[in-house]
């Protein structure tokens, strides 16, 4: 019996991105399906996965993951090289230093090391922002103008600072990424401001912000499967592509960092701490996500092997 | 997809006789459908009206069942493609294999061990699949009595030779094992099998049309319990058939997709079959087999199930109640949080990070975070002092100070006028707290 496959036809697709110069551009998006499902329609660009780089040594990381950047920690230009050999395909370096609580780092001095990771590496970039929005808003003006001509992604771009990202991002010409809290309204309204801004809708990345594993990943599966479904639906203002903070989240979960002695039947932990990362990631392309920053590069080895696999046809 | 009233009328004898206690036929149909009536109330109705209705009204995807007693499997009973629609309703069955090559005892061990506490409850895996890799019956039979010797687990029998499961069923039929698989060469075979034992029986095509034909004639044989597998190993082409075999029984109600699905992983890099599970978890797979007993790589499986399948309406609460985290003694601090099973992890996690032994008093929110639960009214300082009273927390300690949360700062005031007990403002996010044991507490 020939089964009659059904194939659903939408009248719209997700925002195509473009970020880099050049040869080393990287186009984002543009997908006219649900994830991989390529017999009903195109997706036409590669998930891309990205390493992140920090301007001091971050605290708390377990062992597995700090050997992986052994002797660059405290060298941003070094480490993003490190990223760059390991096969990522953006650098995503974080001001962190530039919290209050930490060196309080002024704006000119986090965009001199931008800057320096910028001309250091090949791939294009993100940069993030120490998450103190007015600290952020400050700092990411100055990036936006130090990286000028290199068409990079900056966030993160909130409710409460995003007009001045957004401005410094519309004149130096830069993506931005605009993150809200799990909420599918809030998400079409930050990308309705930024556009009335005249941001052009083709440099607006969203990021509902999404929990590990075991930490809330329901929620933005949920809000990420919609906005999909939105976008496909033919809403202009949902149809963004999505990045996903997958390293962020999973290192802080108790299952990556606690070691075995601790937790006999959870099994070891260097091996957990990298399904953790994979699984959080793998889970969240399902939903739609099509930026995915990363911290373990063996983490960003085996998604490579995984995305590719699901990129092949599987058309009827 | 419920049938209306009118679909319903257009079934019935149209005699307005008033013997169904309704007014008119019409009246009867819209009372069936509003679901305040059955069809058996009607003593005129035809059979043939009474299968067609029956079919209509039954779930696009049948309910099975395996195994018996208290580790029964049940799987099937969806209605909807995105949980967000309503909800998914039958949590993927996790299952191990181990073939009767290799000691069946020891590996079956090690399956009984893959129980883990998640938000306070036990989840573990929930079936044994024993393959006939030797290819010998007398063999096979051995491995599922070792099987069933030293497991509770339900067991998947997988052998395509009747023969060889016909022997085996002998040994565990009375389980209700699942039989795996009926092929276009041997359904006949199975599906007696399945009918003398009355066992679940999995319908294994070379692709999805050949599986649509084998589904449709093992039900005509008399098998309503079935399991589908459409023969495809790559988590690619997995994808695409679970997607249509889903959205054929609910939107098209395909019937002989009306059935949940088995999904075999077979990548050989454990990272990589882990991912292939994960796919098929999120995506409609009702039974995963996977060859790992690795607790390291069953945990996320196990994790990601539970938060896919958890009902986005009724989020997960734990009980309001005193809860100590190490051994508290009476100098110990006491944090206020709400019964939201992830806020109340993230506190008690972060408070443990702390090394810090401590008592938490999680206020009964119907489930919800701080935020939301002040927002509606649910975290307020009645409810607080109402816990502290009801918990026996002043019999704890020796004194009266009360951390709260740090976003709900407002309520500070308030609270220490009518508890009586001092309120330190504690961080924002739960993540500074032991950062803020360290400075204002010891």
């Amino acid at each position: 019996m020939a089964v009659n496959i059904v194939k659903d036809s939408y009248k719209s697709k997700v925002v195509e991105i473009t970020v880099g110069t050049e040869a080393n551009a990287i186009k984002i998006g543009g997908d006219s399906t649900l994830p991989f499902l390529h017999f009903e329609g195109e997706m036409p660009n590669k998930q891309v996965l990205c390493l992140e780089v920090f301007d001091m040594v971050p605290e708390g990381w377990p062992e597995n993951l700090t050997a992986a950047y052994e002797g660059v920690m405290s060298d941003p230009v070094a480490w993003a090289k490190k990223c760059v050999e390991y096969g990522a395909d953006m650098v995503a370096l974080r001001l962190m230093s530039a919290h209050p609580d930490n060196s309080d780092t002024s704006p000119e001095d986090a965009a001199k090391t931008a800057k320096a990771v910028a001309d250091a590496i090949s791939v294009p970039m993100i940069v993030v922002g120490c998450g103190v929005e007015e600290k952020d808003a400050k700092v990411l003006e100055a990036v936006a103008e130090a990286l000028a001509g290199k068409t990079c992604i900056l966030g993160n771009a909130t409710n409460e600072n995003f007009k001045s990202i957004t401005g410094a991002c519309m004149v130096y010409g830069h993506s931005v990424v605009s993150q809200s809290p799990l909420d599918i309204n809030l998400a079409k309204q930050m990308n309705i401001l930024m556009t009335e801004m005249g941001l052009p809708n083709e440099r607006i990345v969203m990021d509902p912000l999404s929990g590990a594993v075991g930490y809330g990943i329901e929620y933005a599966y949920s809000i990420m499967e919609r906005a999909r479904l939105g976008a496909l639906m033919g809403d202009k203002m949902l149809g963004n592509p999505v990045i996903a903070y997958v390293g962020q989240e999973t290192w802080k979960a108790k299952e990556s960092k606690a070691s075995v002695e601790e937790f006999p039947e959870w099994g070891e932990q260097a091996k957990r701490s990298i399904l953790w990362e994979v699984v959080t990631a793998c889970t969240l392309a399902q939903a739609g996500a099509a930026i995915f920053v990363l911290r373990h590069p063996e983490s960003l080895k085996q998604l490579r092997v995984h995305f590719a696999k699901m990129m092949e046809s599987n058309a009827y | 997809m419920g049938l209306t009233g009118l679909d319903i009328f257009k079934q019935l004898p149209k005699t307005n006789c008033k013997d169904c206690g309704q007014a008119t036929c019409l009246a009867f149909a819209m009372q069936i459908a509003a679901g305040k009536a059955g069809l058996d109330g009607c003593p005129h109705v035809s059979s043939a009206a009474k299968e067609a209705l029956e079919a209509a009204s039954a779930p696009p995807v049948a309910l099975v069942k395996i195994g018996t007693g208290e580790k029964e499997i049940q799987l099937g009973n969806e209605t909807v493609l995105f949980r967000h629609d309503k909800r998914f309703e039958h949590p993927t069955a996790i299952t191990i294999s181990v073939n009767d090559t290799e000691d069946v005892a020891a590996k079956v061990q090690a399956v009984n061990k893959l129980v883990f506490d998640r938000v306070g409850m036990l989840f573990s895996v929930n079936m044994v699949a024993v393959i006939n890799a030797s290819g010998d019956a007398a063999k096979f039979a051995d491995a599922v009595k070792t099987a069933q010797e030293n497991t509770e687990f339900p067991l998947a029998l997988c052998t395509e030779d009747a023969a060889a499961m016909g022997a085996a069923l002998e040994v565990a039929g009375s389980k209700k094992p699942l039989i795996y698989a009926a092929t276009a060469a041997n359904y006949e075979a199975m599906a007696e099998l399945a009918k003398k034992y009355e066992c679940p029986l999995a319908v294994k095509g070379a692709d999805i049309n050949e599986l649509a034909d084998l589904s449709e004639k093992v039900s005509a044989l008399g098998c309503k319990q079935l399991i589908l597998d459409s023969g495809a190993r790559e988590v690619n082409k997995m994808l695409a058939d679970q997607t249509q075999i889903r959205r054929l029984a609910i939107n098209k109600r395909f019937r002989p997709f009306g059935y949940p699905t088995i999904a075999i992983v077979t990548s050989e890099d454990p990272v990589q079959a882990v991912l292939d599970a994960s796919v098929y978890i999120s995506k409609y797979a009702g039974v995963v087999v996977l060859s790992t007993a690795d607790p390291a790589e069953i945990l996320p499986l196990i994790t990601l199930r539970l938060n896919i399948y958890t009902d986005p309406q009724k989020p997960i609460a734990v009980e309001s109640k005193l809860y100590a985290v190490g051994e508290p003694g009476p100098d110990a601090p006491v944090f206020v949080t709400t019964n939201f099973s992830l806020t109340y992890f993230c506190v008690q996690g972060d408070v443990e990070a702390a090394r810090i032994p401590a008592y938490i008093l999680p206020v009964d929110s119907d489930g919800t975070s701080v935020l939301t639960a002040w927002a509606a009214g649910k975290l307020t300082p009645d409810s607080i002092t109402e816990l502290i009273k009801k918990s026996g927390i002043e019999d704890k300690v020796n004194h009266k100070k009360l951390i709260l949360p740090g976003g709900v700062a407002v309520l500070s005031g308030k609270l220490a006028e009518i508890s009586g007990w001092e309120v330190l403002v504690g961080p924002y996010d739960s993540g500074g707290i032991p950062s803020f044991l360290k400075q204002r507490w010891v």
